[in-house]
């Protein structure tokens, strides 16, 4: 039995998945100003792919802004949300417009060293990364003078994770890299001026990197002409769950639902999950709803729930899920969870009352907002949208409680 | 442990520090590499780490606890984690976690008493659109149904 690491690339698109030849934006980046490239950047609206969405000219520029003897480019493959493996597709099939990216964010920012962040779990993908660098040494892409220009020196190492979910989170990510427990830290001071080692460090996801490659070499106004007003250019969606093709798909931001769940073949659905285990569930009443930063925001995953499942196992498994990933540092997060899960247990077992199930909500809102960083901030949303969304499944109130096994 | 072992996970260790170095950045790097060879982190090991890297022990254990990955309990030669994130629990997880149990004899989170195997969960490998998907020490198998699970199983040393 052969391990297998084949990709579901299903739909090429027109900005990311397009023509693209290896060490363009490198070629380009360097005769052009570090202001030039920030503009262009700026003007092309680029908001993080992580989930954040936090516009990647702003941290660029407070990174550049920073007065330090070091800089620091991360690059963010500590994918680990629940539905999410775009950047597994575009390590194994394009890692040049990620490495790229980063030599050019290290060009533009003043850092001289860029670190990969891989999930343990990518483990894998390790020897075919190393020797995409090698080649990129032997192009003169990477190392000292950088293609001849004198001082222009830039290299990038690559850092193993250990199956932590929470190390996706920037401050958690550095942390890890510093040797230490992935706990997120406070923010602010935010990584752009005390980041890895105390240096300013821009942490970018493996996609946004990808996508500064091709603004460089194309521009902001061609990577703007897909997309909405606020959410510009396109995305990659992983789409798994209940559909005819699951795979990874290349469409602009500001897509509807429905016509997403029409590309992938999905029928019958019931709800689709939009950001992965942190994110929302969404109902069929509401699949006229656009998929962007505005509206329905995502990291990239959309998992499809047809008729047949059973909604309060599905929150289960979320529930499950950030119990064993939460840090356990800060106890809106660490006592939160368990405490959303014992509830789950309950409704299970039809032992509730609807006055603790709405108490657990309240406590789902004090978590979104005293947790201290993005997993126990964004933890809640499943329990809150699937049982706001779903009560009359949940809840039907036949003498037993619920009914549940797939029907 | 017998003495010459210790001196021969002494050098190991030595010969880690030397490529990776003394800072606390090494740390999380020395302990993957210790990890990845004896699938454990024995307590001599932790103590040998952190006088090398001159600090406490306790930092070394409290780092190794924090991952999943890092274990300080002896574990078996290969560990195979079988996803049970949501996706791959709808594409048949439960069909492929009955029959590795049966099969083994063991249930998740115990190690065959050869010690050739141990079984634990992970959460999600990144392969939703092609699960169910499980790891075998870094390789990642998807597509799986309980009989290619089982012969997968059976295959490895």
């Amino acid at each position: 039995m052969k391990f297998t690491k084949t990709n579901n690339k299903k739909r090429t698109g027109p900005v990311l998945f397009s023509e693209y030849c290896a060490g363009d934006a490198v070629k380009k980046a360097i005769n052009l100003s570090r202001e030039d490239i920030l503009f262009e950047i700026k003007n092309s609206g680029l908001k993080g792919r992580g989930g954040a969405g936090f516009p990647t000219a702003t941290k660029w520029m407070l990174t550049a802004a920073a007065n330090a003897d070091e800089k620091f480019i991360v690059c963010n493959a500590d994918e680990g949300e629940p539905g999410t493996f775009k950047d597994r597709v575009l390590l194994l099939e394009y890692p040049e417009l990620v490495f790229d990216g980063m030599v050019v964010a290290g060009y533009t920012i003043g850092a001289k060293t860029g670190i990969v962040y891989l999930r343990g779990e990518y483990e894998y993908m390790l020897e075919s990364l190393e020797n995409h660098l090698t080649g990129m040494r032997n192009d003169h892409l990477l190392g000292k003078n950088i293609l001849g220009r004198e001082g222009i020196d830039f290299e990038i190492r690559i850092r193993l994770g250990s199956g932590a979910y929470v190390c996706g989170e920037e401050t958690a990510l550095i942390e890890s890299l510093e040797g230490c427990r992935g706990e997120p830290r406070n923010r602010p001071p935010y990584p752009v001026n005390t980041g890895y080692l105390d240096y300013p460090t821009v942490v970018n996801n493996v996609e946004t990197l990808s996508s500064v490659s091709h603004i460089i070499v194309k521009n902001g106004e061609w990577f703007k002409k897909n997309g909405t007003n606020k959410s510009t250019g396109s995305k990659l969606f992983s789409v798994s769950g209940d559909c005819g093709k699951p795979g990874v798909y290349e469409l602009p931001w500001g897509t509807k639902i429905d016509v997403l769940l029409e590309i992938v073949e999905a029928k019958n659905t019931k709800a689709v999950q939009v950001g992965g285990a942190s994110g929302v569930c969404i109902p069929k009443s509401q699949f006229d709803r656009t998929l962007a930063y505005e509206d329905a925001a995502t990291g990239g995953s959309i998992i499809i729930f047809n008729e047949s499942r059973d909604m309060l196992k599905i929150l289960k498994n979320f529930m499950e899920f950030f119990v064993e990933e939460s840090c356990g540092q800060c106890t809106p997060c660490r006592v939160g969870n368990i405490k959303l899960m014992e509830g789950i247990t309950k409704i299970e077992n039809g032992n509730y009352t609807f006055a603790y199930i709405n108490t657990l909500k309240e406590l789902g809102k004090t978590m979104q907002v005293a947790s201290k960083c993005g997993l126990g901030q964004s933890s809640p949303n499943a329990f809150i949208s699937i049982l706001e969304n779903f009560k009359e499944e949940i809840f039907n109130t036949n003498g037993k409680g619920i009914s549940y096994g797939k029907a | 442990m017998l003495v010459l072992e210790k001196n021969a996970l002494s050098e190991e260790i030595e010969s880690l520090v030397n490529q990776y170095g003394t800072d606390r950045p090494a740390l999380l790097q020395i302990l993957q590499a210790i990890n990845r060879k004896h699938k454990h982190i024995s307590d001599f090991a932790q103590q040998e780490v952190a006088r090398f890297l001159n600090i406490h022990p306790v930092e070394v254990f409290s780092v190794i606890t924090f991952y999943s990955f890092l274990c300080s309990e002896p574990k078996g030669r290969n560990i195979v984690r079988l996803c049970r994130t949501i996706s791959c629990d709808m594409a048949g997880k439960d069909a492929v976690e009955a029959t590795v149990t049966r099969e083994l004899g063991i249930s998740f989170g115990e190690t065959t008493k050869d010690k050739r195997i141990t079984l634990e969960y992970t959460n999600c490998l990144g392969m939703c659109d092609q699960g169910p998907a499980m790891l075998v020490n870094e390789k990642v198998y998807t597509h799986l149904d309980p009989e290619t699970a089982v012969n997968i199983l059976n295959e490895i040393k």
